[in-house]
């Protein structure tokens, strides 16, 4: 009896400060590194392929399947050995990777690489890919393109047939309405599938680093990551990002948000209100109203969690795990659980039980979305 | 009316050619000259002029075919007459004709019987045949050259090898509708439902593009036509079984209790000079297994040599294993002979080698049961239910082989509904499908020219060779006017290059004689040109293919100075087949060249030829301007922006 009433004690105290504080997802972190199976410790991009984890490296692109990591290199015909994003063909489960040497599919083993000297792919660096139909949409370091799987046909889209005034592309999240393209030095453009014309938008103070009035736009011309999700459209920038519905646009900072940095290197947008970020001062997420930020702490090293409330009000949360590193490149999810990619290993994020049952229903508080399937990576 | 001039032609063509064998001395071989003369007779309509429709049609072609359920129906796909013709096993006789398209390649019936699928590779289109009613219900339109077709074992789902895109459409069986298309190999063209249902295995008649120079890939892709868990939903790719040395992959087949498969294939040694012909062969004929029986016996897949030391089996291409897995039957369509197979000698053999004897031509004394011979150019097979008879699509003389397996003999042999006189076309036809003339029955025309195209790999033809010279395979379609032949332009014309040339250099044996050669002329010389899928309609070009026409037709280069006119696209690749007929030294040459001065190749169909240039050094067509044109030699490009050059691959495309 005793024991009981000791092991409720503990459970209640350890409930007290999340219960206080807006239910935030709560996770035990599992870091990969060269250590524990990846090829290399820099990781530029993750996906989740059902229970396959696919992990872009500095030195190959790494999947995980069984407990096991297995790597393909050049020599299994990858493009490069720096795989720099990733994204799933949901419809025949093909895997594509953009490199920095080139654009490759992995389709059951088998690794068909496009490069800009075999094939119509615009330029080797490729930044961003995103899969849509039978359109396989690319951001390279020379503009974007569209191949199509069917036909075999590529389209360039740059300066000289789209608003893009530079040619840098560096994210698109490509879904059968809208293909947005984060563009370092442009903006965001926007492409509309049913009309195929583009439309752009800029930062309203052109490349200065600040923001004029709140909520005034797009935050800066460098854009670097895009995730369209239920009409809404998610931007990162270096200086702070953005949540655009179409009409309004909501801006988020460091200075009246939850956001632990404005450089932001990564956004993957879950719904309507919610999204994920990845900075360079860790993992934040926020619910349409709350932040909570993962990483290790910038002060000590040590796994740290932080909730930031409506009011700006700060809580830390005890946890015994962080994310691997603060640089943070990439992210997925699988199911509740969510993977990042960071510039020092590869984290899987477990999610823990505890939020869910202080969240009151597991379901209310999912980290991810089914009704996603297109979101930039 | 319009058959009468026609008949006239080939009656005279008939006096003309066995006025000439008689004066013509067959031993002494056949003058390029002569062969040109009787050519000319031969053929049924000016040799600059195309050949009428109503010869290219006329004759069945059986190249695949399928029983009925109850085994009392033969479903045959003839091939040139564009029909199902339904034949009754009792008595042989044609019941129908369902008239269905053109070039037709796969049929698949239905799992409950009910349905047969049926492609029509140059209509790109599957029409569904009720059994019952024995008409079409429906044409479902599925691009890239359908071809191999199979349903999951519902039925529900349909499954079709494209072979110019290289990939498997996946179709809804009764609306067909596209749910997706998935990644195949190059010319994805045969299929195989597993025993169970719950594998698709899809062969491909050309090697993957690999690295210059490097021994044949090819793979057979597995698919699964069920969602499994943690993968994606509905029908995917599975696993891509590498077959190793292997090119012009056909027929699979599996025995009843999915235990045991095969698949047949050449086995090229494209590498080696062909000099070595009789030191062990350039093109071995064989089958691979694999399955779990395999897998018990030697721990993975056998390669099986289907050749002799001093006899070659050459395309083998049909298989069937009988339900006792007791016999594997494999078709040979430049051999005109079916090879029985011991399953269990094989085996035995296998697990007593189990390094392997891929290349071991003794090997097959230890599991060949009997050859079979049977009807010109064997490919379609199928047993009845019982496995005691075997019937064989004799695609060249448009007849049914009807084989007891227990004893291997023809029992009898059925004669489709065909004209009974046979046209210097169809001579030709089947002179380039035999192997007969080839050193040992080694191999013939369609070897390496894989239905009248090519096979994707280059060659080291010469026998001066040894690495001298490479050549990469070109397309034979419409290349009249495209004289002269070879890539050094050293052939004057068909004759000259199929006649001496090919005696000398790769049969060493028997010469054609003058007819022969002639006919085999009139059949090259009238491979029709595919149907361009790239276009967008008739005399339309896209946007981009618009542009790249510009690019192609242009005077001035982007700086605005004048091209001279030996750099621009349209000098060389010009007139109505994209050649003028003339050498150019356009700075390809390699160090195993003898000379850099080459044959303006025509653009037939350029989009499906890769590998590119002489060689085959260029895997894609963007290679032959951004690897191998550094000084422009081969036409000013290097000022194109790479927006331009993708242009230029698009108009290209609809060449």
């Amino acid at each position: 009896m005793k024991k009981l009433l000791f092991s409720a004690l503990i459970s209640l105290a350890a409930a007290l400060p999340i219960a206080a504080q807006p239910a935030m997802p709560r996770f035990h972190f599992e870091n990969f590194t060269t250590a524990n199976g990846l090829p290399n410790d820099h990781v530029f991009s993750v996906l989740v392929d059902g229970d396959r984890i696919w992990a872009g490296t500095e030195n190959g692109l790494a999947v995980r399947e069984h407990g096991i990591w297995k790597t393909y290199t050049t020599a299994d015909g990858l493009a490069h050995r720096a795989v720099l994003s990733l994204a799933l063909d949901k419809v025949t489960g093909d895997v594509w990777a953009g490199t920095m040497g080139g654009l490759s599919r992995v389709s059951a083993g088998r690794i068909d690489s496009f490069t800009q000297l075999n094939s119509g792919l615009s330029n080797n660096v490729v930044y961003g890919v995103s899969v849509e139909g039978t359109s396989v949409w690319v951001a390279t370091a020379a503009g974007a393109c569209r191949y199509n799987t069917a036909t075999g046909q590529w389209d360039f889209f740059n300066d000289r047939n789209t608003p893009m005034n530079e040619i840098w592309t560096y994210s698109v999240s490509a879904t059968p309405t809208k293909v947005y393209i984060a563009v370092w030095g442009s903006g965001l453009l926007e492409y509309d599938q049913k009309t195929q014309r583009w439309d752009k938008y800029d930062d309203p103070d052109g490349e200065n680093e600040m923001v004029l009035y709140k909520d005034q736009g797009l935050i800066h011309e460098i854009v670097t990551s895009v995730s369209y999700v239920d009409g809404i459209v998610w931007a990162a920038t270096y200086f702070g990002d953005s949540r655009y519905d179409g009409r309004y646009w909501h801006n988020f900072l460091t200075k009246d948000s939850g956001l632990p940095s404005n450089f932001t290197n990564t956004i993957r947008g879950i719904d309507r209100n919610r999204c994920w970020f990845g900075t360079d001062k860790g993992l934040a997420y926020y619910d349409g109203t709350n932040w909570a930020v993962y990483r290790p702490s910038l002060t000590d090293g040590k796994p740290e969690m932080t909730v930031r409330d409506a009011a700006g009000k700060v809580t830390p949360i005890p946890v015994t795990s962080a994310p691997a590193h603060n640089y943070v490149l990439g992210i997925d999810f699988q199911g509740d659980d969510i993977w990042v990619a960071t510039a020092k290993g590869l984290s899987h994020g477990i999610r823990l039980p505890q939020d869910k049952r202080t969240a009151g229903t597991p379901a209310s508080h999912p980290i991810s979305t089914g009704s996603n399937p297109t979101t930039a990576k | 009316m319009r058959r009468l001039p026609v008949l006239f032609l080939i009656s005279a063509a008939l006096v003309a050619a066995i006025t000439l064998v008689r004066t013509q001395s067959v031993h002494a071989g056949v003058t390029p000259a002569a062969a040109r003369a009787a050519a000319a007779a031969n053929s049924p309509v000016n040799a600059h002029t195309s050949r009428s429709d109503a010869e290219i049609n006329i004759y069945a072609s059986p190249l695949e075919l399928l029983l009925s359920p109850d085994g009392s129906q033969l479903f045959v796909l003839c091939q040139q007459s564009g029909d199902i013709r339904v034949v009754s096993t009792a008595t042989g006789r044609t019941l129908k004709s369902i008239p269905i398209g053109q070039e037709l390649r796969g049929i698949f019936l239905s799992p409950d019987g009910s349905r047969l699928y049926v492609t029509s590779s140059w209509d790109d289109t599957v029409s569904v045949v009720d059994t019952h009613t024995l008409a079409v219900t429906a044409r479902f339109s599925v691009k890239g050259e359908p071809s191999g077709v199979v349903t999951d074992k519902s039925g529900k789902t349909l499954f079709v090898a494209n072979r110019l895109s290289n990939d498997v459409a996946v179709l809804n069986a009764t609306t067909g509708d596209e749910i997706k298309r998935l990644a195949a190999g190059r010319g994805a063209s045969y299929m195989l439902l597993s025993a169970d249902g719950k594998r698709i295995y899809t062969s491909h008649i050309y090697p993957a593009l690999g690295a210059h120079r490097t021994v044949p890939q090819s793979e057979l892709t597995v698919i699964s036509p069920d969602s499994e868990p943690g993968r994606a939903a509905g029908p995917h790719v599975v696993d891509r079984m590498p077959l190793h040395l292997a090119a012009g992959v056909f027929h699979i087949a599996q025995s009843a209790d999915g235990r045991l498969s095969a698949v047949a294939h050449f086995h090229p040694k494209n590498l080696i000079p062909l000099a070595h012909l009789e030191h062990g062969g350039a093109l071995a004929n064989n089958l691979t297994l694999f399955g779990p029986d395999v897998d018990q016996a030697v721990g993975g897949t056998i390669e099986v040599p289907l050749d002799e030391l001093d006899r070659y089996y050459a395309y083998p291409f049909g298989v069937a294993i009988t339900p006792d897995k007791s016999r594997i039957l494999v078709t040979h369509g430049g051999a005109d002979v079916v090879t029985v197979i011991s399953v269990p000698a094989l085996l035995k053999f296998a697990h007593a080698h189990p390094k392997g004897f891929a290349e071991d031509l003794s090997a097959s004394g230890n599991y060949v049961l009997a050859r079979i011979p049977v009807g010109k150019n064997p490919r379609g097979i199928t047993l009845n239910r019982t496995g005691s008879l075997a019937y064989v699509a004799n695609r060249l003389d448009d007849t049914i082989s009807v084989i007891d397996t227990r004893t291997s003999k023809v029992l009898r042999t059925i004669a489709l509904d065909t004209p009974k006189a046979i046209s210097a076309l169809r001579r030709g036809e089947q002179t380039f499908y035999t192997a007969k003339y080839g050193f040992q029955g080694h191999f013939g025309c369609s070897s390496c020219h894989l239905d009248s195209t090519l096979d994707g790999l280059t060659w080291d033809l010469e026998p001066d060779g040894f690495g001298v010279d490479i050549v990469d395979n070109r397309l034979l379609e419409d290349i009249r006017d495209t004289e002269p032949y070879k890539w050094n332009g050293g052939n004057p014309d068909i004759p000259t290059e199929c006649g001496v040339r090919t005696e000398k250099y790769f049969w060493r044996s028997e010469n054609y004689d003058a007819r022969t050669l002639a006919d085999l002329t009139v059949y090259i010389m009238g491979i029709r040109k595919r149907p361009n899928r790239a276009l967008p309609g008739p005399g339309k070009l896209t946007p981009a293919q618009d542009r790249g026409k510009v690019i192609f037709e242009r005077t001035v280069d982007n700086f605005g100075n004048p091209i001279p006119e030996l750099n621009r696209c349209n000098y060389c690749h010009s007139g109505p087949k994209g050649t003028n007929q003339k050498s150019f030294d356009v700075g390809t040459k390699k160090w195993t060249d003898r000379s850099g001065l080459l044959d303006t190749p025509q653009l037939t169909s350029i989009a499906l030829t890769a590998p590119y240039l002489h060689d085959g050094s260029a895997r894609t067509l963007e290679e032959i301007w951004t690897v191998y044109n550094p000084h422009d030699q081969h036409g000013r490009t290097n000022d194109l922006i790479k927006d331009q050059l993708n242009d230029l691959i698009e108009y290209l495309r609809t060449r």
